[in-house]
């Protein structure tokens, strides 16, 4: 990915960051993975930084700086919902967004 | 231009979806989001592997481009609806390839695909068959891309408007966020360039803000109107979803895209970078 913008992030979690601070998760209503909608990235200041399509089983991710950030889900049916994380180098944060 | 000369919404295009002299192309970030769905009769482009030369660091030249749109069954004289995902941003990018090869009649969906999804309006995944047609590009209108030398020159003269994030700006990053940071470039900007991120141009459901709200954007950012403008991101695609705000929606004359960006100002030998927040 790194000779392009690249296709957003997807297949399965990472589990090893290396030197990027990971912010990924999945987006899920009622247990069951929502699989059209985006996740964007907004940064302490609430400005958008990044946006990513959910893929198939809910899941997105972002490899972010350093610092605390808001998730933010939109999907059809007028869904949203936030969640605040934090990122550092060499860390994966995990979330499970429930809409 | 106007908006209704460049942007059509969701409406327009279910109600000449279908028609002769109208295509449909979609074009992603995700090279896959088609696949998965797409608006009924349209086709696809492929970013990387339709609009990039293969071997040498620049896009397809005319030929090429002509021959993709053939292959695509486009003709000069039809109406292109350009549309993806991320506020349009790849289709932005196709826009100006468009615009650079001199299509006339070239349009993007207002919103693009997330506000079609979030419509919950219908996507298909059946690929249209369209034959073949004898697509004629123009010379490239060198008008709207700059190279590097330009944009050296144009320093504390012209307007640079770095469309990145705050973090790459600043140098605390040299990517998006949503891609690893592996690159091994000088981090920073070009000095005296602007900050204005391509997305504060698009309100949350992808559609444009208005032109009000986009004058007021770019003069707060201390872009000059009665100057010369050159946008740049980090490989030419956000930053031609500014070529298109300034020029198309705005009506500015002398914009241009530096598709070269920051992946070739951050590698060369010689030239000023200014890293931290400030311009």
């Amino acid at each position: 990915m790194s000779d392009g913008c690249g296709a957003p992030a997807g297949g399965a979690p990472l589990t090893d960051a290396g030197n990027q601070a990971v912010i990924q998760g999945r987006v899920a209503q009622a247990g069951a993975p929502v699989g059209t909608g985006y996740a964007r990235l907004l940064n302490s200041d609430g400005e958008f930084v990044a946006e990513v399509p959910l893929g198939a089983d809910g899941g997105f991710r972002f490899f972010a700086a350093p610092g605390s950030w808001t998730l933010r889900v939109l999907a059809p049916g007028g869904i949203r919902a936030e969640q605040v994380v934090s990122a550092a180098i060499g860390e994966i944060a995990n979330l499970e967004v429930a809409v | 231009m106007s908006r209704s000369d460049v942007l059509v919404d969701a409406d327009w295009v279910e109600a000449h979806n279908g028609e002769d002299g109208v295509v449909l192309v979609e074009v992603d970030e995700d090279t896959a989001a088609y696949d998965k769905g797409h608006i009924r009769n349209a086709v696809k482009i492929d970013w990387k592997k339709d609009l990039q030369d293969p071997v040498r660091r620049d896009f397809v030249d005319k030929d090429g481009f002509a021959a993709l749109l053939s292959a695509r069954g486009i003709s000069n004289d039809d109406t292109v609806v350009l549309y993806g995902g991320n506020n349009n941003w790849f289709a932005a990018y196709a826009y100006w390839y468009f615009r650079l090869y001199g299509h006339q009649n070239v349009k993007l969906l207002d919103g693009g695909r997330k506000k079609w999804e979030l419509e919950s309006r219908e996507l298909v995944t059946e690929v249209p068959q369209r034959a073949a047609t004898s697509y004629t590009a123009a010379d490239p209108d060198s008008s709207i891309r700059a190279f590097r030398d330009e944009v050296v020159a144009a320093i504390g003269r012209d307007n640079l408007i770095d469309v990145r994030s705050p973090d790459e700006f600043a140098g605390r990053l040299l990517a998006p966020a949503h891609l690893p940071q592996e690159q091994a470039q000088r981090a920073g900007h070009i000095p005296t360039a602007r900050s204005v991120p391509w997305s504060k141009a698009a309100e949350e459901d992808g559609t444009f803000k208005s032109d009000d709200a986009l004058r007021t954007l770019y003069g707060d950012a201390g872009v000059d109107f009665a100057k010369d403008t050159i946008a740049y991101c980090r490989i030419g695609e956000r930053s031609a979803h500014t070529w298109f705000v300034m020029h198309e929606l705005l009506d500015q004359p002398n914009v241009k895209n530096y598709d070269g960006s920051w992946t070739e100002y951050g590698s060369l030998v010689g030239v000023p970078i200014k890293t931290g927040d400030e311009s």
